[in-house]
């Protein structure tokens, strides 16, 4: 078998890129999470800027070694992934579709660009099963750092909110 | 010393604590009071990795000494580090870590809150990044303190001989001397003597709605600046450390 020969624009890695999942929640690509700051394609270099949803998120390095492995298993041999810390990754910078895929997958998408009150526990976060907004938290901090646990009055299903940050 | 050096020495003071403290916190692993918050203690303890490695991997790189970030985390003895005597202070009963946790996270809040304007760009981007996971630290903390203040006869008692037991540690938080005064003077660090009137408005508001009383503490302590530190970092460091001295290799 022959792969085709990479392509050196942005586009076409773009597209490999879309194959990388998040390793925390599979449905999500590691673009819709918003952790791609950027691709820069220098000569047949490839060079991804990633940034970290939280300073100790261990999910990190396994990202950081997907990318790698699958843009080399696409043909791309120089890759280099860097790390950038500003602007601070902000839940704001899930795409609609990550959105949308988390909601399906039974998580709460983080509250919409703008609104911080659901971070302070003034707007109901939905229940993902039923769309109840009759819904209380359990504790602040749950599965996973970017996580926090809810549960639903009406359903009485517990979910996962994806904090607001 | 010289302006690197003193970069340096700045520079282990903010990541120190964050190591310390995380370590502590990673100990309620396996014994908190209830899951819900064993998962929080140890996403507290995380986020703080996570800082401490982003603020030691600098460090090193400005040392220039090829120290990175384990080096500096594993293969310092007790008179190298510079955490506060605070954070090194063991658990003790939940409310003695939530006392420890508040007083900590208050400060590191008012602190980072400076640092975002540091000329030093790492440090300012770092500072930017930990803020966001600092607000819930503080939510969290702040919340327990008043839950067991205002609980039951025993959750408050237990909760005031905690905020008693460690308020002798706190004043140290907002020493200045020439490392700090440098930084400031560099426009690269904060003026943490500033902070204290803030800090002292905050637990205040929190205490008085925990039904709580503030320490009324005369005895202070403070050494960490010059590595002195109590007995207690050393056991710390000797679990922590126990694994990458033994086995330099390990690996997984
Ligand atoms: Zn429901």
């Amino acid at each position: 078998m022959t792969l085709p020969a990479p392509q050196y624009d942005k586009a076409a890695v773009g597209a490999i890129l879309e194959m990388v999942k998040d390793p925390e929640i599979p449905v999500l690509t590691v673009e819709d999470m918003g952790i791609i700051r950027d691709v820069d394609i220098e000569g047949e270099k490839v060079i991804v800027s990633i940034t970290p949803t939280y300073s100790g998120c261990p999910a990190m390095e396994h990202i950081s070694n997907d990318i790698s492995t699958t843009l080399k298993l696409h043909g791309y041999g120089d890759v280099e992934i860097k790390t950038v810390l500003s602007p601070a990754w902000s839940s704001d910078m899930i795409t609609e579709r990550g959105r949308e895929r988390m909601r399906e997958y039974g998580i709460a998408p983080p509250s919409d660009v703008g609104s911080k009150g659901a971070m302070l526990g003034i707007d109901p976060v939905s229940c993902p099963q039923c769309g109840s907004q009759n819904t209380s938290i359990v504790s602040e901090f749950g599965s996973t750092a970017c996580k926090a646990l809810y549960k639903c009055n009406d359903c009485m299903e517990p979910f996962d909110y994806f904090k607001c940050v | 010393m010289t302006d690197k050096e003193m970069l340096f020495e700045y520079l282990l003071r903010l990541g120190d604590n964050c190591v310390i403290l995380s370590q502590r916190l990673a100990e309620w692993c396996g014994k908190a009071p209830v899951l819900e918050e064993e998962m929080a203690l140890m996403n507290v303890g995380l986020d703080l990795v996570g800082q401490a490695r982003l603020i030691l991997d600098y460090a090193g790189k400005v040392e220039g000494a090829g120290r990175d970030e384990d080096k500096l985390a594993y293969h310092r003895d007790a008179q190298d580090w510079r955490n506060l005597l605070l954070v090194e202070q063991p658990n003790g009963d939940f409310a003695v870590t939530m006392a420890r946790q508040l007083y900590f996270d208050l400060f590191q809040q008012l602190q980072f809150e400076a640092l975002v304007k540091s000329k030093d760009q790492t440090i300012s981007e770092i500072a930017a990044k930990s803020l966001k996971e600092i607000k819930y630290h503080v939510r969290h903390s702040s919340d327990w303190v008043i839950r067991l203040g205002d609980g039951t006869d025993e959750s408050h008692e237990r909760m005031q001989n905690a905020l008693d037991q460690l308020w002798g540690f706190t004043p140290e938080m907002f020493d200045m001397d020439a490392v700090e005064q440098a930084m400031v003077d560099a426009g690269i660090g904060v003026d943490v003597s500033t902070l204290r009137d803030e800090w002292d408005a905050r637990i205040n508001a929190i205490l008085t709605e925990a039904t709580l009383k503030r320490p009324d503490v005369t005895w202070e302590v403070r050494g960490s600046r010059e590595g002195k530190h109590s007995e207690h970092l050393g056991y710390l460091l000797a679990e922590m450390q126990f694994l990458p001295r033994a086995y330099p290799d390990a690996s997984w």
